[in-house]
């Protein structure tokens, strides 16, 4: 019990003095996860829609498979990622294993099936014959999809929340892929594990309560625009 | 929350998210840029726990332009990255392992950088009797004897070859016995357990000291040669790996047993602990440590 | 026929999981008249409607419009230009009623101030101005279709395609809007084509009918003709002539036909051979009752009826009368208590041998 108030003190001490190195850590945890979130909002939300919107063979199993992808652990991407850009590795030229971009590539990974699932889902649920009212009214297909999207983005902006809660809390792939790197790669939930391996629960905690604070602003904000859209 | 206009919710967010892209990227670039500057260091969490890396890296980097990523696992990760050319060069303290990775021919000029030493902690209820017993085998076969709960790291780090060796030397087989738990964890985090559990590990002094406040552990058994331990630094075959940054792994290296260093090592923990963490040993030969 | 054809759909094959959903010879849309497209669910009348959209492809055959075949993506894109659609859900977008109704005056990059004032007309047309501003979401069934029509008008398309435009809204608000359709429909100069089964909203609405069953159109007319003189069971039972009497043709002379029905006889006007089967189909409106058998009468068909039920139906009582056959009469209200007509009562059933519709039931 008093090691958690201890925390907690700690956490207002670092947090109200602008402590630089806590503050270097949580910025770099939003970019990281910023980043990998934007991206996989791009690739998530058109493969989403282009799966929602087309039939082809073998719909069911892809649709399947980015259901399953929803549910990716951390680890196992971050093991996959790890081998694939090794210096032995296909991608080893590349030479970007333990730096941000391996941390931004392993969290787009793991944000994308769920952005795509979601998005996929919330492009089906439209009504069927809205895209087809939509050409009807002399829509190019690419203004059609724009439409669409804009349609759904109650329920993108929902995809974005958990894309963005599900890697900036994450922490096996950051850590095998990014290295834990003071001042370079070390991020909320890396410093936390260290913190905690070292014993500094009282630091470990600070930071837990940073990245709860952090997760609660973001999803507050973008609750905050997606439910001021319900009628007025 | 007005400034966003309701159709341009989502254009506003990619735009945002472009933005910390575009930030994010100029920054990296700003560190990575420099070709090769890049080593990498794989060592135990130990080096990194007791805060020792964080005061020689900076200077290391600025005296060099280096840029060092430190990635902190157990010996035994520590050398496989060091087989598979994903690292440049090694510290680490699992002599009998090192001496292999050099034979093997994945490693050269392997130096002494320092030791400091195991210990065996404990309750201080003590149920197995150990306290003050003089070889670290026998306290072993005591606790064995006692049936006192063992915490192992088992993680294939250098403690955890060491604590092997210390059975080996025992003759006991603990794996498998009701009274042995296997971690997986680091050190700090294998101590709380023990600590929580009410039973044995070995550690390292550096870790233990530095946690020392928030466990509620004793040093049982110290002081014995075969508790030794020993950091060497190795840099890794860059024959064997044309990709690994040899020039980077030798400066490194350099630095490691150079003579400023060693007198950093020599005072490091002294003002927050009390007694240093480290023994500088650049120079000497393992024989001769620990008389 | 008397005005020139907009659109034309030939030899249309359309198949879905290897059933024919759709086969149509031919159907012609005339340039400034309605078109309804009748037949119970299923027929394929919607899906009609989205080939005709330029919405869906067909398999096989072709839609022509204004003469030309659609062929390219061009020919494409030039006739949804030219179509409006409009579901049977309002399918508005999360956004102002304006911003709905300007929708496709945005893809068509009309100047401004344009769409402002064509948006406005499209809104007035269908009385609605004062919603120009709300959420679309917040908006009442009625309130919606509106908006969904006043898009589909802002346009102004050559044709517009309604499907089942009316069916989930309630019965007020469906008076007023197919009102209002009807006069702007007429006031705009129009073409449409609108899918229906509600046969009084046909009646109202459409000028022309082609009736469809099973992907095909079984019969094509104007609205008098499709009512009047259905060719098959099938539309009669889908128009609703409520009489449909099985017989075989026992005489025929000069046109005159008499067919014997259950054994009673039954004469018509029409073309026939002794011995053919044929439906002899009777309106319930053409029927006449009285109390007993008058003396002197045109009608040629004369029968004791008993009365087997009385259902009242608005302003008319319907009679279901047994004559040896099964007869269906409309009796207004006042006759009937005129008559003292109750149920189980005998009265005399007449109608004229120029009323029974002839169906030739095999060739």
């Amino acid at each position: 019990m008093d090691l958690i108030v201890q925390g907690i003190i700690k956490a207002f001490e670092l947090i109200v003095t602008f402590d630089p190195e806590v503050l270097g850590i949580t910025w770099l945890s939003l970019k990281i996860s910023g980043t990998a979130t934007f991206i996989s909002l791009f690739i998530g939300v058109s493969i989403g829609t282009a799966v929602a919107l087309n039939n082809f063979y073998g719909k069911r199993l892809v649709i399947s498979l980015i259901n399953t992808g929803m549910g990716l652990p951390p680890v196992v991407v971050g093991l996959f990622v790890t081998m694939l850009i090794w210096r032995s590795g296909p991608f080893g030229f590349l030479e970007i294993l333990y730096t941000p971009y391996a941390m931004i590539i392993a969290q787009a990974i793991i944000a994308t099936p769920i952005v795509m699932g979601i998005s996929l889902a919330s492009i089906q649920n439209l009504p069927p014959n809205l895209r087809l009212q939509i050409l009807s009214l002399g829509a190019s297909r690419l203004q059609m999809v724009w439409i669409l999207i804009k349609e759904a983005k109650l329920p993108l902006l929902a995809a974005v929340m958990a894309g963005f809660g599900g890697v900036i809390s994450e922490v096996g792939a950051s850590i095998m892929v990014g290295g834990n790197i003071k001042g370079y790669s070390r991020v909320l939930t890396t410093a936390t594990v260290m913190e905690t391996g070292k014993g500094n629960f009282d630091i470990a905690i600070a930071l837990g309560i940073i990245l709860l604070i952090l997760a609660f602003i973001i999803n507050a904000l973008l609750t905050q625009l997606q439910q001021r859209h319900y009628p007025r | 929350m007005k400034v966003f206009r309701s159709s341009k919710v989502l254009l506003t967010l990619m735009l945002a998210a472009l933005l910390i892209a575009f930030g994010t990227s100029s920054v990296f670039a700003a560190k990575a840029a420099p070709k090769q500057k890049n080593i990498i260091l794989a060592t135990t969490t130990s080096t990194q726990d007791t805060g020792l890396l964080d005061t020689l890296i900076p200077i290391f980097e600025k005296q060099t332009g280096y840029f060092v990523k430190t990635i902190a696992v157990g010996s035994g990760q520590a050398m496989k990255m060091g087989e598979k050319g994903e690292a440049d060069v090694l510290l680490v303290h699992s002599p009998d392992a090192e001496k292999k990775f050099v034979e093997d021919g994945y490693g050269i000029n392997r130096r002494l950088v320092m030791h400091n030493d195991f210990i065996i902690v404990g309750p201080g209820a003590d149920p197995a009797k150990i306290k003050g017993v003089k070889s670290s085998a026998d306290a072993m076969k005591k606790i064995a004897q006692a049936e006192g709960l063992f915490l192992s790291r088992g993680d294939n780090s250098g403690t955890h070859a060491k604590e092997k060796s210390l059975w080996k030397k025992a003759a006991i087989t603990p794996a498998g016995q009701k009274w042995y738990q296997e971690t997986g964890l680091g050190m700090g985090q294998t101590l709380s357990v023990a600590a929580e559990k009410k039973g044995y590990t070995l550690a390292d002094r550096g870790t233990y000291l530095s946690l020392k406040k928030n466990l509620g552990l004793d040093i049982l058994v110290e002081g014995d040669a075969a508790l030794l331990n020993i950091y060497h630094v190795i840099e890794v075959n860059s024959v064997k790996w044309p990709k690994a940054n040899a020039d980077g792994a030798k400066a490194f290296a350099d630095f490691m047993v150079s003579k400023n260093t060693q007198k950093i090592i020599k005072t490091f923990g002294v003002d927050k602990y009390g007694s240093p963490l480290f023994f500088p040993d650049a120079g000497k030969k393992d024989e001769d440590l620990g008389k | 026929m008397k005005s020139e054809v907009l659109m034309k759909a030939e030899n249309i094959i359309l198949q879905r999981a290897g059933v024919t959903v759709l086969d149509i010879f031919e159907l012609h849309v005339q340039a400034g008249r309605i078109l309804a497209l009748i037949g119970p669910n299923g027929a394929g009348k919607s899906t009609l409607l989205l080939m005709l959209a330029g919405l869906l492809k067909p398999r096989q055959g072709k839609i022509y419009f204004q003469g030309s075949p659609i062929e390219t993506r061009n020919d494409l894109a030039m006739l949804r230009r030219n179509v409006s659609v409009v579901f049977q859900e309002p399918l508005l977008l999360n956004s102002s009623v304006f911003e709905n109704v300007a929708l496709g005056l945005k893809f068509r990059k009309i100047p401004k101030e344009e769409i402002k004032s064509r948006v406005q007309q499209s809104l007035e047309y269908f009385g609605i101005s004062h919603l120009e501003k709300r959420s679309a979401r917040a908006l009442s069934g009625g309130e919606a279709k509106r908006v969904s029509l006043a898009r589909a008008f802002a346009i102004k398309p050559q044709i517009i395609l309604l499907d089942e435009a009316f069916n989930s809204l309630d019965p007020p608000s469906r008076e007023t809007i197919i009102e209002d359709l009807k006069r702007i429909l007429e006031d705009t100069k129009t073409t449409a084509v609108l899918a229906l089964h509600d046969r009084e909203e046909t009646l109202r609405l459409a000028q022309d009918v082609s009736v469809m069953n099973s992907g095909k159109i079984v019969q094509t007319g104007t609205t008098a003709e499709i009512f009047n003189q259905p060719d098959s069971e099938f539309v009669a039972n889908f128009v609703g002539t409520e009489t449909i009497l099985e017989g075989t043709v026992k005489s025929c002379s000069l046109g005159n036909i008499v067919v014997s029905v259950y054994g009673q006889e039954i004469e018509a006007i029409g073309d026939c051979s002794i011995g053919q089967k044929v439906y002899c189909c009777l309106r319930p409106e053409n029927v006449t009752v009285s109390s007993r058998v008058q003396e002197k009468i045109s009608a040629r068909n004369v029968f004791e009826a008993r009365i087997i039920k009385i259902i009242r139906q608005g302003f008319f009582n319907k009679l279901i009368l047994d004559c040896g056959f099964p007869l269906v009469a409309y009796i207004t209200i006042p006759s009937c208590e005129d008559l003292g007509i109750t149920q189980g009562t005998t009265v005399v059933a007449s109608f004229k041998a120029t009323s029974v519709h002839i169906i030739h039931r095999e060739k």
